[in-house]
């Protein structure tokens, strides 16, 4: 009964210290370094905090679960960028707080969409019920986005937040929320959060960046 | 990746492969003082007893292949900021792949540059790669079978409110419209009283609806006739070079209920078709015009009286 390891297997409180230490390798190595990189990560030249209007728009993408069918992350893929635009990178999406890269496309990727030419009264008709537009859809309709009003005062309050973890809104940014908000709808918000998505940050800087990644 | 971090990977990766290299020689390895092989010395239920054989040397071999891999795999790939011998990234790799495919994309493309739609519609593989453009790039406005929705033309008739000859279609898909309606009710209002919308609402219906008030008709008839006229033409029948619809025929864009034309008389329609010369070059424009031209009948000329864009 001299084998080293019986004392491993007879002792479960050191088995269970050994096998932490043995899985946090792998932690260590790949998320530790990782938590560190996104602070290091830099905005692209014309990425800056979302507009309050665009601000507003993507918190109503958030409370819909827009996210559970449309990503926005562009793969290094020729398919994927042939379809949907530049491949997506980390400078982009400095300013969103939650990421919404996603994994799940039930329908398309929207990283870039704010270039694939739609017009507003596109989003709006498609927004409202998307079979109006696409018969073939499986959207769902959002008609109440048309009827709820914005509320200023809370979207002045969430860009309050966002300046403290970090985002560098001023106070004329701020202060101006609610009239830049001011008798706007749900819809309005959208249609510009998704118009803006990708028109941030021209190709030419994005390949400056790539140089420089 | 900062040098800092790409050490700290580095290191623990290393101490990691070791650590697993060093179990396994560890455990392989049979010592004096071991028990015989084949007891563990272990007793269940009475007679249960249990054996102690060594690793097999397949698995060994299997243990120490996969450390060999895991080697080779960081150096053909690298560490961090620690560029692999294989020099891979996935935007080389993106790169590469794009550049072929571009290469095919021209092979395929050269072969209708610079043709007119109208001919590229006499060729059946033209058409069919215009139908899957169409379907990417066209069909949530206008529809998969190009019958277009409210506010989004359908392009199987006859009705081009912007021209309908191929260069008049080419240069639409081109270079993109914006149509111009503007707001005039107010305008409306002030120059022919309160009722002045409904009155102008009910001349245009009557162009295609000859069963309207009469008298609102007539009022209407005079408003036509100081504002509309400027670009629907004296007899409604539209303008294609700034994209005006005829008002006599059937087809209505926005629809025809009350609500849709007060709407439009009120907010104006500033119906907008994206450029797609820039998003998709000129060949795969032609060839989406192609397309396009096939879904039309081509049997009924411009009305008479219409401005007509070639």
């Amino acid at each position: 009964m001299s084998h080293t390891h019986a004392k491993i297997e007879k002792n479960i409180g050191l088995m269970m210290i050994l096998i932490a230490v043995a899985v946090s390798f792998g932690g260590l190595a790949e998320i530790v370094p990782l938590m560190f990189q996104a602070e290091a990560i830099k905005p692209l030249p014309g990425i800056k905090p979302y507009p309050a209007l665009e601000l507003a728009g993507r918190d109503i993408y958030v409370r819909e679960g827009c996210y559970g069918c449309h990503s926005q992350m562009i793969r290094t893929l020729r398919f994927e960028t042939e379809r949907y635009g530049h491949y997506s990178l980390a400078g982009e999406s400095v300013y969103d707080h939650p990421f919404q890269w996603g994994s799940k496309r039930t329908g398309p990727d929207l990283a870039r969409v704010g270039l694939r030419g739609y017009s507003d009264d596109w989003h709006r008709a498609h927004l409202n019920d998307p079979r109006d537009v696409v018969p073939e859809s499986n959207m769902p309709a959002y008609p109440w986005l048309a009827q709820a009003k914005l509320d200023g005062a809370e979207i002045a309050q969430h860009m309050r937040a966002l300046k403290r973890i970090g985002d560098p809104y001023t106070d004329a940014d701020i202060a101006g929320a609610p009239a830049a908000v001011a008798g706007k709808t749900e819809l309005d918000a959208v249609v510009a959060y998704l118009q803006g998505l990708g028109t941030h940050v021209s190709q030419a800087d994005m390949q400056v960046a790539e140089g420089a990644e | 990746m900062t040098p800092a971090w790409t050490w700290y990977v580095v290191i623990l990766t290393v101490l990691n492969l070791g650590g697993c290299a060093w179990l396994l020689m560890g455990t392989a390895k049979r010592r004096s003082s071991d028990p015989k092989p084949d007891e563990t010395g272990h007793v269940w239920d009475g007679n249960l007893t249990e054996f102690n054989k060594p690793l097999p040397r397949w698995w060994i071999n299997l243990f120490i292949i996969t450390i060999v891999f895991a080697v080779a795999y960081l150096v053909w790939f690298g560490v961090g900021e620690l560029k692999g011998v294989g020099h891979w990234s996935s935007k080389s790799e993106w790169a590469l792949d794009n550049a072929a495919e571009e290469a095919r994309l021209d092979d395929t493309l050269k072969l209708y540059a610079g043709k007119p739609i109208d001919v590229l519609a006499q060729d059946p593989s033209a058409v069919s790669i215009g139908r899957t453009i169409f379907i990417n790039r066209c069909a949530a406005c206008h529809g998969s079978s190009g019958h277009g929705a409210v506010g989004f033309p359908d392009l199987t008739d006859d009705i081009w409110h912007w021209g309908g000859t191929p260069n008049r279609i080419l240069d639409t898909i081109q270079n993109g419209r914006q149509a111009v309606m503007p707001a005039w009710a107010d305008t409306l209002k002030a120059q022919g009283g309160p009722n002045a919308v409904d009155d102008t609402i009910a001349y245009v219906l009557s162009l295609s609806r000859p069963d309207q008030p009469k008298d609102a008709v007539e009022r209407g008839e005079k408003m036509f006739a100081t504002i509309c006229v400027a670009c629907h033409g004296a007899q409604g029948k539209g303008n294609q070079v700034v994209g005006a619809p005829d008002l006599t025929d059937s087809y209505w864009l926005y629809g025809s209920s009350m609500a849709s034309l007060h709407k439009t008389l009120s907010e104006g329609r500033q119906g907008a078709m994206p450029a797609w010369k820039p998003v998709l070059g000129d060949t795969r424009t032609r060839l989406v015009g192609a397309y396009v031209w096939t879904l039309s009948p081509h049997r009924d000329p411009p009305p008479t009286g219409a401005v007509v864009a070639e």
